[in-house]
This record gives structure tokens, sequence and C-alpha cells, in this order.
């Protein structure tokens, strides 16, 4: 009898639910407040960099507020998490869409969530504007979706550039993460660039996402002995490559790509006198860079990392956009941003045919008394 | 040759925390026959908190390491008395289910109270590189295997020669006849609890100096690659866990070595499907015959 | 046909096509948006995941913590043939593509449950369910590396031939196929081998036999199931197909009640649903969900149904005439 009463109370739970579920429908949303979604991952593994551009994002929203918002109307930014799974941020999207009703979305924040959800963005030609998202896939046949970042291959082109001619490299090892698009493409760059300038790529070794012994791999490149060797992935996993590679003793400089900011944090010694590309360097004598540090620092007493300068900067394309536009209409915004011109922190922000920022400035940072230092930019050519 | 034994040092780095947190698996699965997925939460919780013992409270390594063993210990004994007690006469699937339950709830604890973001476990051990016959060593290569050496033979010789350890193999051969003979059986069931989990946080301390980043799930691969070694060498055979956890270090090493990083996973698992098709007993193990 | 059997298909009849012109209605007004729906799609695919499994946990009364590895095998092929076909020039409709690769999808698992299940069933309880979580991990590291269907990074460009209105009706005759299943005389034998192996070995049942039967039927459905997701994301990876998610769809099935299929239905709706309404409390779900289980297992390890069914007829019956009929799959107690 008791179970009975249970189940039909559970069965009774589920219809009221359908309904509850189907009664809460997007409200109309205000005609005064312009709405635009965020999506990244703030929790898990890479939820530094989804944090980060988020924080940077909402300050500029903060700022742009304060100036009197987009054409009298203030701007709302609704973040959600997208875990770093590709299906939470489809999720996360539709939901942004339906229940939110944004007129355009700043996201994805890592390139495989940004390829999952490419497809549904493209079908509902909504405005999007990737803050961070390398991957070269992402803005092909693609013209509502735009990204403030410059691409993989673009970086890593960069990379080689400067090993080859400033750090006179002859012979470089790769070291990447197999399972792990942004390091795949950033090395496949990274060769094609060192071979072209006459380098060799004396061994290519490769790690699971999973793995954290990275010693039969380090082992094999000690004995190659590369002038330099790039290991372009995420702090979490260049810190201890980095770690490792010390205690085998190997004196070969690293270099990574924009994945490594922050890698200053915990691995300061292990990073000692290697290299990466970013966005833009904290010490850059910009006043529009130091200005956005101060702020930065003030809301949040953090020090930026690029995906908060590549955050901020996308706000602001963003918001630039929908009030050349004059509408939040989305054929209206995406044209408009495809007209950027924009003196972002991250460097002059114009956009090609493809959605890819035009000529952009990669800046090269040296890993130096565990502080970030400046070298030198690199534009290819 | 120089490579491959510098390759086979690496393999016996990672193999020897294997065997630690093996040996905890074959314990309890020798004394109650229940594949503690647990364990490897357990390893995560014991660099944890060796990571607050080292950064908040700068103690000494050698009191890190007695600490949380300790810690660990009881934490293990605990489990066991409010998750596993209370099924000890159920069918096996609901034991294993709940195991599954403690794990998951574990995880999820930790990273609720540690939060994602990896936290880094500061050099325990002084930092050096010695020399041996023109193959580099780590010092915290040589401190990891000597202390995981170190501790096995401790854990055999009390299994072999003292009244407790002597009740522990009784309880695992046959638990009704222990009791006949007077044996505390639930008393012997904490005490194997106790030292694997204390054996499991050695390994996770270990393991943690090693590999740098400690987080929630950190137990989750180390612990199912235990279990296979555990497995492979003979489940409930203490020296067979030894035995797997070396093999499977040295396996996943030399494949990721020479032939694809991407591979050596799913070879490990082969290991465990071939094992378990043709001679579940394991390496050391005997043939036994299920009754009717 | 016996009459009170009648009564009975016309009344779960009758409120399966209610139940759908609901839907009907809330999709047709947008009282239920895109999002909604396809959280409703989402539901449908987990009951079909959440049946399959049942097959084989709860019916053969097995540990199979592998099944996301068949569901791997069904997405990847359905949606490599899709691709393969729309590519051809072949032009079909929709409906009929979904089906045909379905059937591509639900065939490969099966056959690979076939292939699995032959050499693993001979295993007792522990050592089973560690070897379907080996078998499954290994089916995931060669998705990883297997460049034509993208290797890592994933396939992309799956048409999304998945809506509302044909994955209610797939799922709903999906549904019936396995109750059907269930009282068929293979469905009875595979439940005896539940109960006591050795004696039905020794009533004649060729238990090796029915037992790769259930796992391979398990896979086979969960192969449909994989056709379905991948037709409705749109896009695969392999690194979804972990140990966490056969982990979800055990708990779902665990909790529902092992060997009651209405039980996997509610379950599988209800731990759908909720993390989504919840999405606030995200970060508590899986604490909640471990901690659930723990006491489920020791407090009420049937699960919330146990073996037995909910029975609409009955619940009616006893809301109104107050009879104490009670409908069950295979003779378990209630």
């Amino acid at each position: 009898m008791k179970k009975r009463v249970v189940s039909v109370l559970l069965a009774a739970i589920f219809i009221a639910s359908i309904f509850t579920f189907a009664g809460c429908s997007s409200s109309g949303s205000k005609s005064d407040v312009i709405k635009i979604g965020f999506i990244g991952p703030t929790t898990g593994d890479a939820a530094i960099y989804g944090t980060s551009a988020r924080d940077g994002a909402m300050l500029a929203v903060g700022e742009i507020n304060s100036a009197g918002g987009v054409d009298g109307k203030q701007l709302e930014l609704i973040a959600y998490d997208s875990k770093g799974d590709q299906t939470e941020a489809i999720n996360a999207y539709n939901r942004l869409r339906d229940q939110d009703g944004v007129v355009a979305v700043i996201g994805g924040t890592l390139s495989g969530e940004t390829l999952a959800m490419k497809d549904i963005m493209v079908q509902d030609k909504m405005p999007v504007l990737s803050p961070t998202a390398t991957a070269v896939d992402v803005t092909v046949d693609a013209p509502n979706i735009f990204r403030v970042c410059f691409l993989d291959s673009y970086q890593g082109a960069a990379a080689a550039n400067f090993s080859a001619d400033t750090l006179g490299a002859k012979t470089a090892a790769l070291l990447i993460g197999t399972g792990n698009p942004y390091s795949e493409g950033v090395s496949a760059a990274y060769q094609s660039a060192f071979v072209a300038k006459g380098g060799t790529i004396v061994g290519s070794e490769s790690y699971g996402t999973t793995d954290k012994d990275f010693s039969a791999q380090l082992t094999k490149i000690k004995e190659m002995n590369p002038d330099v060797v790039f290991v372009p992935d995420y702090v979490q996993t260049v810190g201890p490559i980095m770690q490792k590679a010390k205690e085998l003793g190997i004196t070969s400089t690293f270099i990574g790509a924009d994945g490594w900011d922050g890698v200053q944090v915990d691995y300061a010694d292990a990073a000692q006198g290697n290299y990466f590309t970013n966005h833009y360097a904290a010490d850059s004598p910009s006043a529009t860079v130091q200005n956005f540090i101060k702020a930065y620092n003030t809301k949040y007493t953090k020090v930026p990392n690029s995906f908060s300068a590549l955050g901020y900067d996308a706000a602001y394309v963003m918001a630039e956009a929908i009030k050349t536009a004059g509408s939040t209409e989305s054929a209206a915004i995406i044209t408009a941003l495809s007209a950027t011109d924009y003196p972002g922190v991250t460097g002059n922000l114009k956009f090609d045919a493809q959605g890819d920022p035009k000529d952009k400035e990669v800046t090269i940072i040296k890993i130096d008394g565990g502080q970030l230092k400046f070298v030198t930019t690199v534009v290819n050519k | 040759m120089n490579l491959f034994l510098q390759q086979v040092i690496n393999g016996l780095n990672v193999g020897s925390i294997y065997a630690l947190i093996a040996i905890g698996y074959t314990m309890v699965y020798g004394i109650i026959k229940l594949i503690n997925f647990a364990h490897g939460e357990i390893m995560m919780f014991g660099a944890y908190f060796a990571f607050i013992a080292a950064t908040s409270f700068q103690m000494p390594v050698w009191a890190i390491l007695v600490l949380v063993m300790t810690i660990m210990a009881i934490i293990g004994v605990v489990i066991e008395f409010v998750a596993y007690r209370p099924l000890r006469n159920a069918p096996r699937l609901s034991a294993l289910i709940t195991a599954i339950g403690v794990s998951l709830f574990l995880q999820n604890l930790a990273l609720l109270i540690f939060k994602p973001e990896p936290k880094i476990m500061p050099k325990l051990f002084p930092e050096m590189t010695v020399s041996i016959g023109g193959i580099d060593i780590s010092s915290t290569t040589l401190i990891t295997i000597g202390l995981s050496l170190v501790f096995m033979v401790l854990l055999d010789l009390y299994i072999r020669k003292t009244k407790q350890g002597r009740a522990m193999r009784a309880v695992s051969e046959d638990k009704d006849a222990a009791i006949l003979m007077g044996v505390n059986v639930n008393r012997t069931i904490s005490l194997t609890f106790a030292l694997g989990s204390a054996l499991g946080a050695l390994g996770g301390i270990l393991y943690s100096v090693a590999y740098i980043q400690i987080y929630p799930t950190m137990g989750v691969m180390p612990g199912l690659k235990a279990f296979i070694a555990a497995v492979l060498g003979g489940i409930g055979i203490v020296p067979g866990a030894m035995l797997g956890g070396f093999i499977i270090g040295m396996v996943e090493t030399l494949t990721k070595a020479y032939l694809s990083t991407t591979w050596a996973d799913a070879i490990v698992f082969g290991i465990l499907i071939i094992v378990l098709l043709f001679k579940p007993t394991g390496i050391l193990g005997k043939n036994t015959r299920e009754k009717v | 046909m016996d009459k009170n059997k009648r009564r009975a298909y016309m009344i779960n009849t009758i409120a399966i096509i209610t139940l759908y012109l609901a839907f009907f209605i809330l999709i047709q007004t947008k009282t239920m948006n895109k999002y909604f729906i396809g959280i409703a799609i989402l539901t449908c695919i987990m009951i079909i995941m959440a049946m399959s499994l049942n097959i084989v946990a709860g019916f053969l009364g097995e540990m199979a913590l592998g099944h996301a590895g068949f569901m791997a095998i069904g997405a990847y092929s359905s949606a490599s043939f899709s691709i393969a076909l729309f590519n051809s020039g072949i032009i079909l409709p929709d409906l009929v593509v979904l089906i045909l690769a379905m059937i591509v999808g639900g065939t490969m698992a099966g056959i690979f449950g076939i292939l699995i299940g032959t050499p693993t069933l001979r295993l007792r309880g522990d050592y089973l369910g560690i070897v379907t979580i080996g078998f499954s991990e290994i089916i995931r590291i060669f998705f990883i590396n297997f460049q034509p269907t993208g290797g890592a990074a994933g396939l992309k460009g799956i048409t999304r031939l998945v809506n509302f209105n044909n994955v209610y009706w797939i799922t709903i005759v999906i549904a019936i196929l396995i109750f059907t299943f269930g009282r068929s005389k293979q469905g009875r034998a595979i439940i005896s081998i539940r109960e006591d192996e050795i004696a039905s070995e020794s009533a004649g049942v060729p238990t090796t036999r029915y037992k790769v039967l259930a796992f391979s039927l398990a896979a086979f459905f969960a192969g449909l199931g994989g056709a379905l997701y991948a037709h409705y994301i749109a896009f695969l990876e392999p690194s979804k197909f972990n140990f966490m998610f056969s982990i979800e769809m055990f708990v779902i099935v665990v909790l529902g009640g092992l060997g009651s299929l209405t039980g996997s239905i509610i379950s599988a709706i209800v731990l759908t649903i909720l993390p989504e309404m919840l999405r606030g409390f995200a970060q508590y779900r899986l604490l909640v969900y471990s901690l659930v289980l723990i006491i489920m297992m020791i407090f009420r390890p049937q699960g919330i149904f146990g073996r037995t069914e909910f029975s609409l007829t009955g619940a009616i019956d006893i809301l109104i005439l107050r009879k104490n009929t009670k409908k069950s799959v295979g003779g378990g107690k209630s």
C-alpha cells in the first residue's frame, strides 16, 4: 500500500513538473535593457579561463553602463558556466537564447565548446563574438561568428618566427597534447612555419589529456637535445611539464602559446627563462593597457591575465557594434561587427572577411623572476 | 641503452606508487570480497591533508607522513563502519554500488571543500639529481621507490609474523572458521581498512610530490590502474599487488616511450581484460573452483 | 483477449496519446520553447538508455558499467552513415534517414555487444563490472584516436534529424519492445538466470546464450539511443562517453529499481529534468546523487519501484475502484 502511494505520488510530481516547467517560459524582456550572453567554463579544469574572460567582460559592461549605456539603454551580461563540457555549452546557449532572450553572445571561451555550438549559432544567425576561441574552424562558413583573439595558426607561426629569428634556434622538438584541438592546432602551425624558416623538427612527442606523468616523453626529448621545445597547452599541464623537465635536467628553452598565461604564479621556478605568445603584456607602456589594469585591479583586487583583457575587449566591441547598428536586430549587429575598428587593450581590432582579426600583433612574453616581461611583438606577414 | 634504463627508472617510479595503492585494494578485497571503489579517494584526501600540513602548518616531512597516514587510516575505518558494515550480508551488487556511491561522494566533497583549481604540492624532499652509472635520477624518484619498498616490506612482515596479521589471513580464507577460532572479525576488518588506507594515503602523498598537482579527481585514474595492478598480481595477495603495481607502471611507461602515448591507457585496460579472461586469479593466484 | 488485459491496453494507449497531445499543444502554442523541447528530447533519449541498461543490470542482474561505450558506438556509426548518405546525394525523407541511421547504430552496437559479451559473461559480478569499464574506456580511447570520425576534436556536420515528434514516438515504440521482451519466453529465462543461475541451467536454460542475448540486446538499444543523441546534438566528442556517464546511467537505473522498466522511465525523467531546474545548485548535484545512492543501498536497495512495474491501470483502479490488481514483470516481490 505504501509503495502504491509512493508511485502515484511520483507520477503526480512528474506531471506537475512538466506543467510548471512548461509554464516557466521566458517573460518578455524589458525594453530598456539589452541582454548579452556569456558562455565559458567557470568551474572545472579550465575554470581560470572562463572566470577571467567573464570578469573582463563584466568590468567592461559596468564601465559602459556607468557612461550611460548603449543608446541610453543599460547592458546586462548573463553568464552561464559551460563546465568545459560541450553538451553543457549547448544547453547554456539554448537557455540564453530561449529563456533569457539575449541579442548577442560573447562566447564560447574554449575552442572545443565553441565548435560544438557553432552549427546552432549559425542556424540562429545569432551575433557571436568569441573572446578567446583560437581554433581555425570557429569562423569558417560562419558569417555571424567573429573572434577577438588571433588564431591558433597565427600564433603558432608567430612563435616559430620568434624562435628562428630572435632566438636563433635551428632545432626544435614538439610536445603535443593529443585530444586537445588547441594544442594540436598551434603545434601544427609552428611546425610548418619553423620548417619554412629552415629549422628542423628533431622530434614530436605527445601525451593524453588526462596524463600527468610526462617522464617518458621528456626523457626522450632530453635525448634529442633540441634548441627549443614547443609546448602549447594550458597552465595546469605545462607547469608540471616544465617542472619535470627541470628535474630531468633538460636545458632547452621552452616556448609556449597563450594558454601559458598565469604560469608564473605557481611555476615561476620551473618556467624561468622561457617564452610564450600572448595577447598583451601587463608591462606595456600603452595608456589603454595601464588604465584597464588599474580598473580591473580596483574592482577585483587581482591582476588581469590576457583572457580578462580579451573578455574586456569583446564586450566593448559588441557594445560598439550594437550602438553603430542602432538596433538589436541580429542582421544589423552582424553588419556593424564586420565594420569594427576599435582600439582595444589587446591591440587594434579590425575583422577580415572570415571574422578573424586582421594583422593583429602577437606579444612575446618572457618569464623572468616570477614576472611576465614584455619582449617584442611579432606580426606575421 | 641509457635511454632504456632511464625509462625503466621512470616506470619503477610510477609503479611503486601504483603498488602502494594496489595493496589497499587487494587487502580489502581479500577480506570482505569488496572492490573498494573509494580507495582512490583515500589517496586523494591523503594528498590534500599533506598539502594542508605542509603549507598551513609547515610541518616537517616525517611528521606529515605520520599524521596524514594516521588520519586516513581512521577515515578508512569510519567509511567501513558507516557504509560497508551495514551491507556485510547484502548481495554483492548492493555493496559494490555503495562503494561507487562513497567514491562519488568523496570526490564531490573534495570538490566543494577545496575547489576544482589544482593545488600545488610544495617540494617535501630535498631536490637533487643523482647520477648513477650515467643515468640521472632525481632524489624524489629515489625516495618514492625507497619509501614504497620499505613500507611494503614492513606490511608483508606484519601480515606474516604477527598475530593480527594471521587473523587477517584467517578471515580472508574462511570467515566462519575464523569466528569459531575466536578471531574478532569486526576488529580485524577495521584493521585491514586502516592499514590499506594508510598505505593508500602514502601513495597519494608521493604521487602529489612527483606530479605536483592535487585536485579532487586525481584518485580516479591511478585508483583504477592500481586496481588493475592488484588483479594482475593476484587479488587478495599482498605480494601480488606489489608485483602487479610495478608491472603496470613499467608497461605504461614503456608503452608511452616506445609505442604510443595515447594507447598506453588502452593497453593497460587490455591487460586487465586478458588477465580476467584467461587467468582471473592473477599471476600469483592459486586456481580455485567455484563450488556449487 | 482477457478482459482485464484489453482494458489495460486501452487505458495505456489513451494515456500515451493524451500525453502526446498535451505536449503537441504546448509546443504549438509556444508555451514550451526550444529550450524545454531540448530538455524533453534529452529526457526521451535517457529513458531509452536507462531501459536498455535495465535489461542487463535489472533483468539479468549483472553489473554493466560500460554502457556509455555502446552508446558511443551507436552514435558514431549512425552519424557516419547519415553523413555518408547525405554526401552521396541520395534523397530520402528525413525520418527514413533517421530510422536507417538508428538501425545502423543499433546493429553495430549489438554486434559489439555479442563480441564483448561472449568472452566476458563468464565472469562474476565485480569482475564483470571492471571489465565492462575497461572495454568502455578502450572504446573511448579508440574514438579519440580514430581520425575518420574527427578524433579528439569530434565529429561535426551531423544533420539534426531528431525533433520532439519523432523522438517521442520512437521512445514509445522502444519502450513497448523492451516491455514485451521482458515478458517473453526469453525475457523470463533471463530473469530466471538472475534468480538462480545454477537452478535454471539445470532446468535446461542455455545460460550462456541468454546472457549474451541480454547483453547484446541492451547494447543494441543503447546504440539506438546513441544514434538519437548524435542526430540531436549534431556534434560528437569522445570525452562525452566516459566512465562518469556510464555511472550516471547506472545510478538512474538503480534508483528507479533494478528490474522495473517504469522505474527506469520515471527515474530518467526526474534525473534529467531536476539538474536543469536546479541549475543554481549544480555544484551539489553529484554530492546529493552519491549520498542518495548510499542511503538507498543501505535502506532500500531495490530502488523506488523494486522489481515491479508501476501500472497506470492499477493506479486508476485504486483511485476509482479500490481493486487490488497488480502487474509485475517476471514475478518479482513487491
